[in-house]
């Protein structure tokens, strides 16, 4: 399996966020997204999962499942958590389970892995930012998909969750998996025996703060 | 269909539980309905001239209530984000969160329909052909505000515009579930006449509602 892009360009609100983009990620292969911010790495992310329409390039799948598209071999795990306040974690979790798909673990052990387990009856408006983060990670681990597609997956977790996510971001490019992660930091995947590839979109883009000069012009 | 039952029985749960909005509607229907006697007074005879219009507006009122959360809060909370990359079709997801609103909303308006009849001097045969016409009328209501609510999912404060969107495209099966309901009581009309319009509206908008809802969460949301 091999996730492809070439020339891929964004426009959002009439201004190109990055255009020209082009990577390659392979099975068992991150591919960790750098920029600064406003730079278009959540929109890079949401072209993969298909909420965004490229406004040009090609974005293509090899050896996938060729009945199904890219975004429904993927997990999105975006900036909100898609937590309802007033189901239980148990709930939550279950309702993403049986509506993505198979599930591949029971709850109660996706939910043990990501240290929700004793918790896992009390209803989701009281977890904090973090916990609420660990319950949308164990999706990723309930429902088997391919590619996982993370927008900085490790904001508002602690050390010990982000050791937590990295172990289980190993495992699953060591079962074959790819990962697509806008960081700001490094993924923390560690060692020479996991390929991660970076994909900084600041060369991409049109210089950030062009706007000043641009006035000053209209003014002489 | 395991993704769209478990959706339904979500919506539904989340309905019931605290913060949502199922008995929301009924608890307006049941204050415009109780009003309506001391504001019109005590004349039973007019009273149960204007009753079936009377309840059909309350109940299409009632019916907008809670609509514009339907997919604004499945928004806010990126739970729509993970509903577009499911394998589930858009359509069907649509007309998914459609049934578990009108589960949840519309069915306790039928429900209390023929007990606040008797508050406007509804005798049993004119509640129970009104409690038929709720039947037949309110899922169009539901499935014609899916779009409504579709169009508004980004907005933060879409109920205005909801109403002003769903609102008129609601006047033909307001007009025919009233005229059913009269013609059910004392009309000269039958009521197989305006009734059988009024279920060639819900047909309508059952098969119209889904798509041009999923049509327009798609553009919405990129």
């Amino acid at each position: 399996m091999r996730l492809n892009a070439a020339e891929l360009t964004c426009r959002r609100g009439g201004r190109d966020v990055f255009s020209g983009v082009r990577f390659s990620v392979g099975a068992g292969q991150a591919l960790a997204i750098s920029g600064r911010n406003g730079a278009g790495k959540s929109s890079l992310l949401r072209i993969v999962a298909g909420l965004i329409r490229p406004a040009a390039g090609r974005l293509w799948l090899e050896a996938g499942e060729p009945e199904l598209s890219i975004a429904e071999q993927a997990h999105y795990l975006g900036h909100q958590d898609a937590v309802k306040p007033s189901l239980s974690v148990r709930e939550n979790l279950e309702f993403w389970t049986a509506f993505l798909g198979d599930a591949a673990i029971k709850a109660q052990l996706a939910l043990d892995s990501v240290g929700l387990g004793p918790i896992a009856s009390l209803p989701a408006a009281f977890l904090s930012a973090g916990q609420r983060r660990r319950l949308s990670i164990a999706r990723l681990i309930a429902v088997k998909r391919p590619i996982w597609l993370l927008d900085e997956p490790t904001s508002t977790l602690d050390v010990a969750a982000q050791q937590r996510l990295a172990e289980l971001m190993r495992s699953h490019l060591a079962e074959g998996g790819l990962i697509l992660a806008a960081t700001h930091s490094t993924l923390g995947l560690g060692g020479g025996q996991y390929s991660v590839h970076e994909l900084s979109l600041d060369q991409t883009n049109p210089p950030p703060f062009d706007l000043p000069a641009q006035r000053q012009e209209q003014r002489t | 269909m395991k993704p769209l039952s478990a959706l339904l029985f979500r919506d539904m749960r989340i309905a019931v539980r605290v913060g949502g909005g199922a008995l929301m509607g009924v608890l307006f229907f049941l204050v415009v309905v109780a009003l309506t006697p001391f504001a019109v007074g005590p004349d039973l005879a007019l009273l149960k001239r204007i009753g079936p219009a009377i309840l059909w507006l309350a109940a299409l009122l009632a019916s907008l209530l809670a609509l514009d959360r339907l997919f604004a809060s499945d928004h806010e909370d990126g739970s729509l984000d993970l509903i577009l990359t499911g394998r589930a079709p858009l359509e069907l997801v649509v007309a998914a969160k459609g049934l578990a609103h009108w589960l949840t909303t519309a069915l306790p308006l039928v429900v209390a329909a023929p007990f606040l009849g008797f508050f406007l001097n509804l005798d049993g045969a004119a509640a129970s052909g009104l409690v038929l016409t709720f039947v037949v009328g309110t899922p169009a209501l539901t499935f014609i505000g899916l779009i409504g609510a579709a169009i508004a999912v980004t907005l933060r404060r879409g109920g205005l515009l909801l109403a002003v969107i769903v609102l008129p495209l609601t006047v033909p099966v307001l007009i025919f579930g009233v005229a059913a309901a009269n013609a059910a009581i004392a009309g000269p009309v039958s009521f197989g006449t305006p009734f059988t319009v009024l279920c060639a509206l819900t047909l309508a908008s059952l098969a119209i509602g889904p798509f041009a809802a999923a049509a327009a969460l798609r553009l919405e949301i990129e």
